[in-house]
């Protein structure tokens, strides 16, 4: 009987104690110049947040040179530019366009002596693609010197110009990229560029294996 | 139509980031108790410095997600977003850094995208730009260059593209549009002649946030071709590509 008394006042108490906390809460401070005046004058300044201007350099553009084999056409020296724009620091897109002058003469031209393509020599292609940062790292020329580099793959789908049609073209590649300074890049690529193709009699699959230097600039 | 393509996607890209001019470099100080410095802008090259709490440095230029600085002793390296982003100003307030979140992509206003596909078999790569009005609507032109094994060509339209969702991350869209459709035979074929005619399409797509200024967009077009024959064509497309907003 006393052990549920002792419970009952226990349980009063904490009730109460619970209810002073609360209202207590609620209750405004005691005032003695008058409740009306406010506590405290709510002046909050607007701020504004600007963004620093900071120079940002996701853009790359290429100027390159090289050579392409077009698959029963011989090799042929072939001159472009390419502009990628780093979306982060392993992917980025790139768009190429580059034209090659006349291609040279096949052998079933030259042993038949006739002329397979007539004035539709002149090769060109254009292409859009996606790339993967693969093995970034640095370089070291000597002890002094340290270079930023990075071994990239990428795939995309263009259009080559030959033979006097557009012909939708698959591009896959890997390339090695050396940053001489923070803006300037040295490239060297390796490019297949595959499409189909019935110029010389039968359609087929054509592998287009391209290789080029080229040197960029990021702004 | 190439070079058109091409030159139309040079104009585009640069506009895609906000052109920061290159004036006075940004002047940020150490808040946090330091601050690394790695030897490139990417997360596996070595840190080799740390700046240490209440040093001033100078922001020299941003790549994708890292800032090139220098410090008071002229030592320069890169720094990470987060670690940037923890700096303050010289008057003692956050570095505010451009660093585009989903908010930013619901309430995008220009849109410029890439997509390959197929149309009724021949391969097409398109190539758009859009503008949004409102966060459900919004105004496209579409550029496509097509390529197939009988005749090549290419395509314009202008679409009113209407998104009920906006705000999901996957988010369905319909789009209306009109335009014209040039088709040219291969050369290896009988000489036929070339066509234009006008196209009326309806397609529905899905667009897909991915991060930063980059989505995922796949599509399907039904296009009905009025030609001065007798039947007016109907074409199915297919494509899928990505996109930035800005």
């Amino acid at each position: 009987m006393e052990s549920g008394l002792r419970v009952l006042l226990l349980t009063g108490l904490a009730a109460a104690t619970a209810g002073c906390s609360l209202f207590g809460r609620d209750a405004p401070p005691m005032d003695d110049a008058g409740a009306s005046a406010p506590v405290i004058s709510p002046e909050v300044e607007r701020r504004e947040v600007k963004t620093p201007k900071i120079d940002t350099e996701d853009f790359e553009i290429t100027a390159y040179y090289g050579l392409i084999s077009v698959e029963d056409f011989g090799s042929n020296s072939i001159f472009g530019a390419r502009m990628a724009y780093h979306v982060t620091e392993s992917l980025f897109l790139e768009g190429t366009y580059a034209m090659s002058g006349d291609v040279d003469r096949s052998s079933v031209e030259v042993l038949n002596n006739i002329d397979l393509l007539g004035d539709d020599r002149d090769y060109s292609y254009y292409d859009l693609a996606v790339g993967w940062n693969l093995l970034p790292g640095e370089v070291f020329i000597g002890r002094n010197h340290a270079f930023n580099s990075a071994l990239y793959v990428l795939g995309g789908a263009g259009n080559t110009s030959f033979s006097g049609d557009d012909l939708f073209t698959l591009t896959f590649g890997a390339g090695y990229r050396v940053l001489a300074t923070d803006a300037i890049a040295l490239h060297f690529d390796v490019r297949d560029h595959m499409f189909d193709n019935d110029v010389t009699g039968e359609d087929k699959t054509t592998h287009n294996i391209e290789f080029n230097l080229g040197v960029s600039w990021f702004f | 139509m190439r070079q058109f393509i091409l030159i139309a996607a040079l104009v585009f890209l640069p506009s895609v980031t906000p052109a920061y001019g290159k004036t006075g470099h940004y002047e940020a100080v150490v808040a946090e108790p330091f601050l690394e410095l790695h030897t490139g802008p990417g997360r596996g090259f070595p840190v080799f410095h740390v700046v240490d709490k209440g040093e001033q440095i100078d922001v020299v230029k941003r790549r994708t997600d890292w800032f090139q600085v220098r410090t008071k002793k002229g030592i320069e390296g890169w720094v990470r977003l987060d670690q940037m982003a923890a700096t303050l100003d010289t008057s003692g307030r956050p570095t505010a850094l451009d660093d585009p979140t989903a908010d930013d992509y619901v309430g995008r206003r220009w849109e410029v995208g890439l997509q390959l596909g197929d149309l009724d078999g021949a391969s097409v790569i398109s190539l758009y730009g859009g503008y949004h009005f409102t966060r459900n609507l919004s105004a496209e032109l579409r550029l496509g260059d097509i390529s197939g094994d009988f005749s090549s060509g290419w395509m314009a339209t202008a679409d009113i593209v209407h998104q009920p969702f906006p705000e999901w991350r996957v988010s369905p869209y319909a789009a209306l549009g009109t335009g014209v459709i040039h088709i040219e035979p291969q050369a290896t074929l009988v000489q036929t002649e070339d066509r234009t005619d006008q196209v009326g399409h309806v397609g529905l797509g899905v667009r897909m946030y991915v991060s930063r200024r980059f989505m995922f967009r796949t599509e399907y077009n039904s296009y009905l071709t009025f030609t001065s024959r007798d039947d007016n064509e109907e074409l199915d497309e297919w494509k899928a590509g990505f996109a930035f907003f800005f």
